[in-house]
């Protein structure tokens, strides 16, 4: 039966022990193809490229700026669905997931807000305007923040990771407004320039390094977390029979 | 699924649902503050406050700018493809600021109907290509006007 064999795989799966075991190695194929594509990317966009019509080599920043970006989205996204899963299911992973994801998708949301800035000064000609985009974008990384504050401020691991479910739950809805804040309203930030439907305002030779960052820095962001998650697993775990014994063990 | 955990889903649904209807209320209620620019088409049809200082956003209009006198003072006009305002401005521009560009500016009309703008900024129209490129396409097409909403379209 397929739901059976679901079903013990999601046993399998949340079962810590397990999980640790076997996520040493998804890290590691999360991280080889991950660094490769992100430093080819930030290679092609420093180096191979050619530079912009018309911001010439300001435009370089994007390499950096559009993945920093969309992991900022993605990672609070998926800290959502992590958040549900807590809720209603109680797993523990899940929980664990929250915490791990929540400074590295702070830092990437950091990251974005910075390079945009200093983009947007010989650009745009300022750091900063209070329009819709920059706006719920620095909302985001007050909402990542927030989440590590709570962590940090409850006592109980549990009843702590709780709170950041929720609070993953409430701020997702920021996620969608973030994305259509430059349809919905007029801002200073521009449009999506690479789109799912419909063509895309930039040529091939700039796109497919840039589409090769997107996808390295998620890998390694996936790559990151999963380190984290090890680290808050042994951390919660670290009265539990099967820590101890592999601490004796060496 | 058990009942509790079905229980909780639901609940976290609601929360969810909740949380959207307030959201987009109000955003629909604020909606003129979440705007950070109006176009010259929107001011044409009286629905911005004007006796205020305010943003205009468009593009430069192709053969507009003209700089007389001592240089520092430009004139230009903000349009979009219903409308266009006449625009005053001395200072610095930004370094993409050229005809048939996105702009904003920031300011207040005067009495004669022209903005006179203190703080001008460049909107990128988020396209990119390599020089050659663009003079290839040059010779194909010519951007004469964006329609209302800049960013809807690109």
């Amino acid at each position: 039966m397929a739901t059976s064999a679901f079903k013990r795989w999601f046993h399998r799966f949340g079962s810590l022990p397990y999980f640790y075991g076997v996520s040493r190695s998804w890290a590691r194929w999360l991280a080889v193809p991950g660094l490769v594509l992100a430093g080819y990317a930030v290679f092609a966009g420093l180096v191979l490229v050619p530079a912009d019509y018309q911001q010439g080599d300001v435009f370089r920043i994007l390499y950096i700026h559009v993945p920093s970006a969309w992991l900022s989205l993605f990672g609070y996204t998926a800290m959502a669905v992590a958040g549900v899963i807590t809720l209603v299911w109680r797993l523990k992973l899940a929980e664990i997931f929250i915490v791990a994801a929540a400074p590295i998708g702070a830092s990437f949301t950091f990251l974005a807000l910075v390079t945009g800035a200093i983009w947007g000064k010989p650009t745009w000609g300022t750091f900063w305007v209070w329009d819709a985009r920059l706006t719920s974008e620095l909302i985001l990384l007050f909402l990542y923040l927030g989440v590590i504050a709570l962590h940090q401020a409850i006592e109980s691991p549990r009843t702590a990771a709780r709170a950041c479910a929720l609070l993953s739950i409430v701020g997702v809805v920021n996620v969608p407004i973030i994305h259509y804040s430059v349809v919905w309203w007029t801002t200073l930030h521009q449009g999506a320039t690479v789109k799912l439907t419909g063509g895309s305002h930039m040529e091939s030779d700039m796109l497919w390094p840039l589409l090769a960052g997107a996808l390295g820095f998620t890998l390694i962001f996936g790559w990151l977390t999963l380190w984290g998650m090890r680290v808050q697993l042994l951390w919660r775990e670290r009265r539990s029979r099967w820590v101890m014994r592999m601490v004796q063990d060496g | 699924m058990t009942r509790t955990r079905r229980r909780r889903l639901m609940l976290v649904g609601c929360l969810l649902l909740g949380l959207s209807a307030a959201a987009a209320l109000m955003l629909t209620a604020f909606k003129q503050d979440m705007l950070y620019f109006h176009e010259p088409s929107a001011i044409a049809a009286g629905t911005v406050p004007i006796n205020t200082r305010f943003r205009i956003g468009g593009l430069v209009k192709m053969g507009s700018v003209s700089r007389p006198g001592d240089g520092m003072t430009v004139h230009f006009a903000i349009a979009d493809c219903d409308a266009s305002v006449p625009v005053t401005y001395s200072g610095t521009l930004p370094d993409l600021f050229r005809q048939g560009q996105g702009v904003i500016a920031y300011g207040k009309l005067d009495a004669q109907g022209t903005f006179v703008a203190d703080r001008i900024l460049a909107k990128h129209d988020s396209n990119y290509m390599s020089s050659d490129t663009a003079r290839a396409l040059k010779a194909k097409t010519s951007v004469s006007c964006m329609p209302s909403r800049l960013q809807a379209s690109r």
